[in-house]
């Protein structure tokens, strides 16, 4: 099998066994999902070493070429991205498979193998039409994740999909201007042809406001606080590590290719970083604010969704693009990694406590002190301090800022960084108890060992990860932003 | 004025006009409509743009206008099925009051 048709597998292979799992029994199911997420990461290294060796991989879908046929390319953004998504699901899985109140039901099983899916074909798609149809899967597959938290949860649900699908409108208003104006829905193509400035910034401001929706970008975040903490742990981990950067990712395509042909798209750019530090302060301030473990840790999503989006204004005023490129991809899969470990580990703390309010969480420490670690770790990696992997995206983002001249986005990425360590500051405060005093921690009932196991890996991933960040970026400089795939 | 442009600009303002009932109206069933309303105004633009001026329509357009559709199928089930039971927990909880 050549390097070109590995790129298939990260899309087909999740949607096959999800596809498989609704109709296998549970154990089957978890033990094939657990199987594919790990061939995924297996491809996600192979793609890395063809991208290292010869740049991006392409691949014309069954031989079709482009404009006729769909291209598919995995250059270091989609490889990364992908690991990640692998990682992510393998996480989510292992856990659900072990305590089943952390998936909520047999249809997790195929609605992660299709969320697995339509995320990965986000990150190797190279059209704006087959990123819109992902997109809609992906959309779909993740409000019924959500729904699986119970009746409950379903006007939560339902909320999150007016939101996402007017997101998807303006996103598919967006593919017909591209159409309308080039001719294709090709990118490579679109960017070649399209010679109007007002049409071109008009397709970035509405992949702008479609992907802000969708990715609950500050001032359209309001339904992500509502949907993620509804949702059983496993979910909401997936939804906040990984659903949120397929839209993150199309806007970044777009800027990619779109952004150097106006000059609308600097002051779009402006706009976005503005939206994205005020969703820094106002995020980590109401998750200061907040008094349940998951209610805490999604608002920190909002707060960390600004950091992701810094790289759009950076990219366009930074001498060397390619150092806020690699940062704020840096940013975003360490965020990824953190936020994982964080929800399963408060999940574990939930399911042990009885409750996932602060006030009831007295002494889980004492009892299962990796799972506070867990919490603690990825804190420290959201805030971005050495050595974890947050740190050196952050780093890079403010050398890029440095670099640029903005000394403003520099307070913001050291104030949001001190705001993000208060409050996991007080998830922690929360669990300890007084010296010598049991009381709290004796009712506990103890979680599956896998569930203590998997936050702690994925917490010392994001720390091991700090430490060799070069193989990453490696990977991202040989075939970079921008260097067209 | 140009059929084109006649078509480009009601699709602009029917999409206008659903995303804003969309965010407006508390009624679930009716932000559905609106929403479907809303998706309609986009599938006007894109076949307006497959009119290719010599009477014979560009396919890409209606490729993609026919996936659109499919898409907005998919969401209005799954819409439904989630109202359903937001409206059964209240009927529920106004019984409980009772």
């Amino acid at each position: 099998m050549s390097a070109a048709a590995l790129v298939l597998v990260p899309v087909f292979l999740p949607l096959a066994v999800g596809a498989l799992s609704a109709v296998l029994p549970r154990r089957a199911a978890a033990t094939l999902t657990v199987i594919a997420a790990v061939a995924t990461l297996m491809v996600a290294v192979l793609l890395g070493i063809a991208v290292l060796d010869a740049g991006p991989v392409r691949l014309e879908v069954a031989g079709w070429a482009p404009p006729v046929g769909i291209l598919l390319a995995a250059d270091g953004l989609s490889v990364v991205m992908i690991g990640l998504s692998a990682i992510a699901v393998l996480a989510a899985t292992l856990v659900a498979a072990a305590d089943d109140h952390f998936a909520g039901g047999h249809a997790f099983w195929p609605l992660v193998g299709a969320a697995a899916a339509a995320v990965n074909g986000v990150f190797v798609a190279r059209d704006v039409f087959t990123a819109f149809v992902l997109l809609e899967l992906l959309t779909i597959a993740s409000v019924a994740l959500v729904a699986l938290g119970g009746t409950r949860s379903a006007a939560a649900a339902l909320r999150y999909l007016f939101v996402a699908v007017t997101g998807s409108l303006f996103f598919l208003l967006a593919v017909a201007l591209t159409y309308g104006h080039t001719g294709t829905v090709d990118l490579a193509r679109a960017a070649e042809r399209a010679d109007d400035t007002v049409i071109v910034g008009a397709i970035i401001a509405l992949t702008v406001v479609g992907m802000a929706a969708k990715t609950a970008l500050f001032p359209l975040h309001s339904w992500l606080p509502v949907a993620h903490p509804a949702a059983p742990a496993a979910v909401s981990a997936l939804l906040s590590a990984l659903v949120i950067k397929a839209s993150i990712v199309i806007l970044w395509r777009i800027v990619e290719y779109f952004g150097p042909l106006t000059d609308l798209a600097a002051p779009l750019a402006t706009a976005v970083g503005v939206a994205g530090a005020a969703a820094v302060l106002w995020g980590g301030v109401l998750a200061l604010r907040r008094d349940r473990l998951k209610s805490i840790i999604a608002y920190s999503t909002v707060a960390q969704v600004g950091y992701m989006v810094l790289l759009v204004p950076l990219v366009f005023t930074a001498s060397d693009p390619q150092v806020a490129w690699i940062g704020g991809i840096l940013i975003t899969l360490a965020h990824g990694v953190a936020k994982v470990a964080m929800f399963l580990a408060a999940g574990a703390l939930a399911t042990a406590a009885g409750t996932s309010r602060l006030d009831g969480l007295e002494g889980t420490i004492s009892r299962m002190p990796w799972t506070v670690a867990a919490i603690g770790l990825a804190g420290v990696s959201l805030a971005g301090l050495p050595p974890t992997l947050g740190f050196v995206g952050k780093w890079m983002l403010v050398q890029a800022s440095l670099d640029a001249g903005a000394w403003w986005w520099l307070a913001l990425l050291l104030g949001g960084g001190l705001l993000t360590f208060a409050y996991t500051a007080r998830m922690l405060r929360a669990t300890f108890n007084p010296p010598g005093d049991f009381s709290g921690a004796r009712e506990l009932t103890r979680p599956a060992r896998t569930v203590a196991i998997v936050p702690l890996a994925l917490a010392a991933l994001s720390v091991v990860l700090g430490l060799i960040p070069w193989l990453l970026i490696e990977v991202l400089s040989a075939a970079p932003m921008g260097g067209g795939a | 004025m140009t059929t084109l442009q006649l078509f480009m600009y009601a699709g602009a303002f029917i999409l206008v006009l659903g995303v804003a009932a969309t965010l407006l109206v508390r009624d679930l069933i009716r932000r559905l409509i609106a929403l479907n309303v809303a998706s309609g105004g986009v599938m006007l633009l894109l076949l307006a743009l497959a009119d290719r001026g010599d009477g014979e329509p560009d396919p890409v357009p209606q490729a993609l206008v026919l996936t659109g559709i499919v898409v907005m199928a998919a969401v209005t089930g799954i819409a439904i099925v989630l109202a359903r039971r937001v409206e059964q927990l209240d009927d529920d909880l106004e019984e409980v009051e009772q």
